[in-house]
């Protein structure tokens, strides 16, 4: 080339910590926008609280919790599995947004890792969902939430709470790479996650449904994750439930990280 | 290294029935600007797209600074940049944060990335804006922004989709400097535009683009010449009137005049003499027309002179488009 090229530029060693350190940039990146539109933050935890405040004094007198368990105590690990459900939504709705804005495309034609727009999205996700999280029992303990086995077994049933959060940030942001258009990803999350969260053993025993409801609500992925979150803080035998819940977990990272991958490839 | 910084040879591209490039091939030197010319969904931002590895092409082959786009794509996208046809900014982030997110994510250190992104802030004008959200940035300064992310990791080849639509004229004026000097440093750029003014203006070399394939590859001056560097339209009010005068002007001038409807058109390469024998002609005959304008060819009377027939769609955006379309935008 001629003299005129531009000058060499410095570049780091491209080596095996790229992956992470790119993943790390943009989970910054993606982070940034919860402190300057603290909007998506509020959303995310106002709604979690008011289902607390509903379900706790509303609709809770009529419900007929576990026996021997307040209603309370029962309610609290659902509305955790539940937040992280609601937030999830958020993975498809920020990675549309990216999609239309056309970032996506500046993104892939950097030489940056080619997994670090998903990994870096589902880490800031999960960074949101401590926080959302932490919040959610502190409102918990609030309207009189009580762990009844100890502080281990609560962090625990947190980790797992948060890892249930994770692996759905794949299947959304295989949702929001799909429909590529942040409205069109709310409206189609919705239908995904309505069935799982209601129809499920998160606010109401799965013993009060009807029969043929009662296979579903009891054996998909948030009841599961609930009963697991429940064992663990209230006591009694607790494996087989954290067993299923971690079964559930790795299944669904294992079917939607490579199809969000290739979701991802395939786009923009 | 070869003098060639794009070679493109029967890239073909289609999105199931829509067939987007049907074997295209150009090449560009290092160190000009080519020009890519045709109107929405000719398929310049296929070209683009698969240039700057964002794309598969299904046919053909593309280098970049002799490397293989698809075989090579990381090496190309150590030395490309992109300017895509929507600000592709993050608007929660501040002008300098996205800049040094660009940086890093091009894998600049650290404290390269930080200084690159001051400098380019300076130089399109951007530093008082720097820590503001671009979300407030107005949509000229957004596209700055877009530009300045497209050079921070200093690429040898800068790829620019529609670059000026949406800009004020002060703003389109800036951008075309920045350009030229991109080019004095030994930048090479491609562009895609649906103006001829700006390819004229900008490029050595234009490759008008219809339908997903080259219809013509030349020099600014050589495309003009082909048709004239100026238009005149006549609108005569009603049809009877337009053919009649379309009629005389075709017998007694050496003009070939377009009638459309109420409208004729002619163009020339003398403006001045053919509208003045014209306007004559035409008082002589009582046929003196209900308003007329002369203006430069548009890229659309380009393709009329190209092609024969005009470009699709091209009577809905005969002029700037106001913004940039909000849509995602479709493969083709």
């Amino acid at each position: 080339m001629s003299a005129a090229a531009p000058a060499l530029v410095r570049r780091v060693p491209r080596g095996p910590l790229r992956p992470a350190r790119d993943a790390l940039a943009v989970a910054g990146r993606n982070l940034i926008a919860y402190r300057r539109v603290p909007q998506l933050l509020v959303f995310s935890t106002i709604q979690p609280v008011i289902f607390v405040l509903l379900f706790r004094y509303v609709f809770g007198g009529a419900v007929r919790s576990l026996p021997g368990v307040p209603y309370v105590d029962f309610l609290i690990p659902g509305i955790f599995v539940q937040t992280t459900v609601f937030g999830a939504i958020g993975t498809a709705v920020g990675l549309a947004t990216d999609l239309k804005s056309g970032l996506l495309e500046r993104f892939r034609s950097l030489p940056m890792a080619r997994s670090a727009v998903l990994a870096g999205r589902t880490l800031a996700d999960l960074a949101r969902n401590v926080f959302v999280a932490t919040l959610m029992a502190v409102v918990g303990f609030a309207v009189g939430f009580r762990v009844h086995t100890g502080a281990l077994a609560f962090l625990f049933a947190m980790v797992l709470v948060l890892l249930f959060g994770y692996s759905l940030s794949w299947v959304f942001a295989t949702v929001g790479l799909a429909v590529g258009d942040p409205e069109t990803a709310q409206a189609a999350a919705f239908p995904v996650m309505a069935p799982l969260v209601f129809a499920s053993s998160a606010f109401v025993p799965v013993s009060s449904m009807p029969g043929w409801l009662q296979p579903f609500a009891n054996h998909q992925p948030v009841s599961v994750t609930a009963s697991a979150v429940r064992a663990l803080v209230i006591g009694g035998p607790t494996t087989a439930d954290v067993l299923q819940a971690l079964a559930w977990c790795t299944a669904i990272l294992l079917v939607f990280v490579p199809v969000a991958v290739r979701r991802y490839r395939r786009t923009v | 290294m070869s003098d060639t910084a794009i070679l493109v040879e029967g890239l073909a591209k289609r999105f199931g029935d829509v067939v987007a490039l049907d074997g295209i091939d150009f090449q560009v030197p290092a160190g000009t600007v080519f020009g890519l010319l045709g109107p929405n969904g000719a398929g310049k931002t296929t070209a683009i797209r698969i240039l700057t590895t964002i794309l598969r092409p299904d046919g053909g082959r593309a280098e970049v600074l002799g490397l293989d786009v698809v075989g090579q794509a990381e090496e190309v996208r150590y030395r490309i940049g992109l300017a895509g046809q929507y600000a592709a900014v993050d608007p929660n982030l501040t002008g300098r944060e996205n800049l040094r997110l660009t940086g890093r994510l091009a894998q600049l250190p650290a404290a390269d990335a930080h200084a690159r992104a001051d400098e380019l802030l300076g130089r399109f004008e951007l530093t008082d804006a720097a820590d503001r959200p671009a979300r407030t940035y107005s949509g000229g300064m957004r596209r700055r922004l877009d530009v300045a992310a497209a050079l921070v990791q200093r690429p040898q080849v800068v790829f620019l989709d529609e670059p000026t639509t949406g800009l004020d004229i002060h703003s389109r004026n800036a951008l075309w400097e920045m350009i030229r000097e991109l080019v004095a440093d030994g930048t090479t750029v491609l562009l895609t535009t649906q103006y001829l003014e700006e390819a004229d203006r900008l490029a050595h070399r234009i490759a008008v683009v219809d339908g997903g394939r080259v219809i013509a590859n030349d020099t600014p001056a050589a495309l003009k010449s082909q048709l004239g560097s100026t238009v005149i339209e006549l609108r005569m009010g009603e049809a009877a009137r337009a053919l009649e005068a379309g009629d005389l002007l075709a017998e007694r001038l050496r003009a070939r005049p377009e009638r459309d409807g109420a409208t004729v058109r002619l163009s020339s390469g003398d403006g001045a003499r053919l509208l003045i024998d014209v306007l004559r002609l035409l008082d002589d005959h009582q046929l003196a027309p209900a308003t007329l304008a002369v203006r430069e060819p548009s890229m659309d009377d380009v393709f009329l002179a190209l092609t024969g027939h005009r470009a699709e769609g091209a009577a809905a955006e005969g002029a700037h488009r106001a913004g940039r379309g909000p849509g995602r935008r479709g493969g083709p």
